[in-house]
C-alpha cells in the first residue's frame, strides 16, 4: 500500500470541565490512505466527532489535544502553529457538518460563501471565483447553478444545502474530506443521493473521505474500511465486508444485530444494546464495554484489551471475540 | 444525474422559480404593515427634509431680532409666533431640527463604531479581553451620565462636536454590551465553525460572518439611541450648556420660553411639541424595526 495521507497516532483529546476530565478520545490510532473511504461508527458520545474536530484542531475550550500525533503527509498537525493549521483547513483537509442549514451563514448568498471558501487560500479574481463557484455547484448537481448561486441558504432545500456544503468543501480540491454525519439531518431519499454524490466524487477526484456516522447502512454503502469506536477508543477496525460478515468485537456485533433485516426470520426480535455509553470522566475498569457486554469473562472486568489482530487486516479489542463467544454458545444466534 | 427521468432542467427551473425574499426584503414587508412605524418613518423623513431645507432657506433669519412685537402669538406672517427677542419661532424650530438630528445621528455613529468594535473583540476573544471590557463598561455605568457629559462640555467647550462626543461617551456601553452578547452566541453557531474549518481568518469570521448577523439588533439599538441622544442634548441646552446661541436648539428654546410660560406659552410649546413628536417617532420606528427584524416572527 502507498504511504498514508493521514496517520493518527495515539490521539488523546480531553475536556477539562468543572466535573472532571472527560476522556473524549483516548488513544485512537488509524491510517488513511489517499483516495480511501473510511467510516467511523459508534453511538452518540463515543468520540467520533471529537476525533474529526481534533484532526483539524477545531476542538474548542475546555477541550484540548493532550497527546498523540496527527501526521498529514508526514507533518504533525498537533505541533503546527495556528496559522499553519489554518492554511491546511479547507485547502488540504475540508470538513462538512451534520446540519447544512446551520452550517451556512443565513445572511450571505450560497455563491458568496463558496467564493469565500475559494478565496480563503489566496486571492482569486472575482469573476474566476464566481465561475468556479458555479462549476462546483454543477459538480454537486445543483440544477440551474448559474441562477442558484445568487440564492440564500433558506431558499435551498435540505439536500441542496448539503450539496452546497460539499461544494464549499471541494472548493480547493482537498485531499481529505471529513464528513461528520452528512446525511443525518436529511430524509432517506436525499440521503441516498448525497451518498451517491460522495461516492462519485471519491471516484472522480480521488478525494479521501472520512465518514462519521452512527448508521451502519451508510457505512456499508460508501466506505471500504470501517473503524468502530466506543467510549473514546477504537474497538474494531477492518475492511467493511470483513467487519459486516464476521464482526469480532461484541459491540460491533451488537450494532449489526440492531439493524433490521429483510431476510431474517420475522419472529426474531430486533436486538438493542442494553444500557448507556459509560461516563467518560470515570470510565469503567477493564474493558470499557464490559458493563453492557453479554459475553464478558472475568478478565474483562480488570484487564483492558488492546487492539489485536483477529482476521485478515482486521483488529479488535476484545479478550473473548465473537468467534469464540458464538462457538461456546452453540451457534444459537447465527 | 441525480434527477429522475422525465424531470427536465426546464421543469426544475420553473418549479424552483420563486420570489426573491431576502432578510431585508422580509423586514421591509413586515415594517410596512406596522402603521405606527410607517407613519413615524414618514414624519422622520419630513423632518430630515425640513432640516436640509433649513440649511438653505428659512422664512426669516433665525437670528434676526425685532421682527415684530416680542411675545407675539401665531399670526399669518409668523405661523408659530415670535419669541422674547422678536425672532421667528418657525425658522428657529426648522434649524433646531437640524441640530437635533445632527446630535442624534452623530452620536449613534460614534456609538456604533466604538460599541461594535469593543463588543466584537470582547465577545469573540473572550477571556482576559472580555473581563477588562466588562469591568470598564460597569465602571462607565456607575458614573452618572449627566455628570460625565457636563464635565466634558465644561472642560472641552460647547461646540456641536464636543456635545456629540460627550453624549456618545455616556451611551456606547449599551451598544458594546449588545454586540458582545450577540457575538458570544454567534461565535458558537455552526456556520462559524464551518467557516473556521474552511480556513477562514479570524478577521473574516468576525466581519463577514458574525457582524452581518448582528446587524438587526444593532440597528434597533441605534434607532432607540437616537432619541436618547436628542433628549440629552435638549437637556444640556435647557441647562444652558448646549450649542452656543444664537444657534437654536429645541432645548435652549424651551428654556427661553420657560420664563414667559404664563404670558406666551407658545414659545415653550413649539419646541416641546417638536421634541416630543421626534422622540416618539424614533421610538415607534425602533419598536417597529425590532419586530420587523426578528426572524422568529415569520409572517
Amino acid at each position: 500500500m502507498s504511504q498514508p495521507v493521514l496517520q493518527i497516532k495515539d490521539l488523546k483529546t480531553q475536556f477539562f470541565t468543572d466535573d472532571g476530565v472527560v476522556q473524549a478520545v483516548d488513544g485512537v490510532s488509524f491510517d488513511l490512505h489517499s483516495g480511501e473511504t473510511l467510516g467511523i461508527v459508534g453511538e452518540s458520545g463515543c468520540g467520533k466527532s471529537v476525533t474529526a474536530l481534533s484532526i483539524l484542531r477545531l476542538v474548542q475550550e475546555p477541550g484540548r489535544i493532550v497527546a498523540g500525533q496527527i501526521l498529514f503527509k508526514g507533518d504533525d498537525l498537533v505541533q503546527m502553529s495556528d496559522e499553519e493549521v489554518r492554511e491546511i483547513r479547507g485547502k488540504d483537509i475540508a470538513m462538512i457538518f451534520q446540519d447544512p442549514l446551520s452550517s451556512l451563514n443565513p445572511v450571505l448568498t450560497v455563491g458568496f460563501q463558496i467564493e469565500e471558501a475559494i478565496e480563503a487560500h489566496g486571492k482569486v479574481p472575482g469573476k474566476t471565483a464566481l465561475n468556479r463557484a458555479v462549476a462546483l455547484l454543477k459538480q454537486v448537481r445543483i440544477p440551474a447553478a448559474e441562477s442558484r448561486v445568487q440564492d440564500y441558504p433558506h431558499q435551498f432545500s435540505g439536500g441542496m444545502r448539503q450539496r452546497a456544503m460539499i461544494a464549499m468543501g471541494l472548493a480547493n480540491s482537498p485531499s481529505i474530506l471529513i464528513a461528520d454525519e452528512p446525511t443525518t439531518a436529511l430524509d432517506v431519499t436525499v440521503q441516498a443521493q448525497i451518498l451517491e454524490l460522495l461516492r462519485d466524487l471519491n471516484r472522480d477526484l480521488k478525494t479521501a473521505i472520512i465518514l462519521i456516522t452512527h448508521n451502519m447502512g451508510v457505512v456499508a454503502s460508501l466506505c471500504t474500511r470501517v473503524l468502530v469506536m466506543y467510549a473514546g477508543r477504537v474497538v474494531e477496525q477492518g475492511p467493511v465486508e470483513q467487519i459486516f460478515k464476521d464482526p469480532q468485537h461484541p459491540y460491533t456485533w451488537s450494532l449489526l444485530q440492531s439493524i433490521p433485516r429483510l431476510d431474517s426470520d420475522r419472529h426474531d426480535r430486533l436486538l438493542s444494546i442494553e444500557g448507556f455509553p459509560p461516563d467518560l470522566i470515570r470510565p469503567p475498569r477493564g474493558c470499557r464495554f464490559n458493563p453492557r457486554c453479554q459475553f464478558k469473562i472475568d478478565r474483562c472486568l480488570h484487564d483492558d484489551p488492546p487492539l489485536m489482530n483477529v482476521g485478515p487486516d482486521q483488529d479488535a479489542a476484545c479478550w473473548v471475540t465473537m468467534r469464540r463467544a458464538l462457538s461456546s454458545n452453540g451457534e444459537r444466534r447465527g | 444525474m441525480a434527477t429522475a427521468p422525465g424531470i427536465t432542467e426546464k421543469f426544475l427551473e420553473e418549479t424552483l422559480a420563486h420570489e426573491q425574499t431576502s432578510l431585508w426584503g422580509d423586514a421591509w414587508r413586515r415594517l410596512r404593515r406596522n402603521r405606527l412605524a410607517l407613519a413615524s418613518s414618514v414624519f422622520l423623513l419630513l423632518l430630515v427634509l425640513v432640516a436640509i431645507v433649513a440649511q438653505f432657506w428659512t422664512p426669516y433669519s433665525y437670528y434676526a431680532q425685532g421682527l415684530g412685537p416680542i411675545y407675539q402669538g401665531p399670526t399669518p406672517q409668523h405661523w408659530l409666533g415670535l419669541d422674547q427677542s422678536g425672532r421667528d419661532i418657525l425658522s428657529r424650530i426648522m434649524l433646531g431640527a437640524q441640530i437635533s438630528l445632527k446630535v442624534g445621528i452623530g452620536t449613534q455613529l460614534v456609538v456604533i463604531v466604538v460599541g461594535v468594535l469593543v463588543g466584537l473583540v470582547a465577545g469573540f476573544y473572550r477571556g482576559f479581553v472580555d473581563t477588562v471590557n466588562s469591568t470598564v463598561i460597569n465602571i462607565f455605568y456607575g458614573i452618572p451620565d449627566l455628570l460625565v457629559a457636563l464635565t466634558l462640555v465644561l472642560l472641552l467647550g460647547r461646540s456641536l462636536g464636543i456635545i456629540i462626543f460627550a453624549i456618545a461617551f455616556t451611551q456606547w456601553m449599551n451598544m458594546a454590551r449588545l454586540v458582545r452578547g450577540q457575538t458570544l452566541s454567534l461565535r458558537e453557531r455552526e456556520f462559524v465553525e464551518a467557516a473556521r474549518s474552511g480556513g477562514a481568518k479570524a478577521s473574516k469570521i468576525i466581519f463577514r460572518h458574525i457582524l452581518p448577523n448582528a446587524l438587526g439588533p444593532m440597528i434597533v439599538q441605534a434607532t432607540i439611541g437616537v432619541p436618547m441622544a436628542i433628549l440629552f442634548e435638549a437637556f444640556l441646552s435647557f441647562l444652558g450648556l448646549g450649542v452656543p446661541p444664537p444657534t437654536p436648539s429645541w432645548g435652549a428654546m424651551a428654556a427661553d420660553g420657560f420664563h414667559a410660560i404664563r404670558i406666551a406659552p407658545h414659545i415653550v410649546l413649539a419646541p416641546a411639541i417638536a421634541l416630543s413628536l421626534t422622540l416618539m417617532a424614533f421610538n415607534f420606528l425602533g419598536d417597529g424595526l425590532r419586530d420587523a427584524l426578528d426572524p422568529r416572527q415569520k409572517r
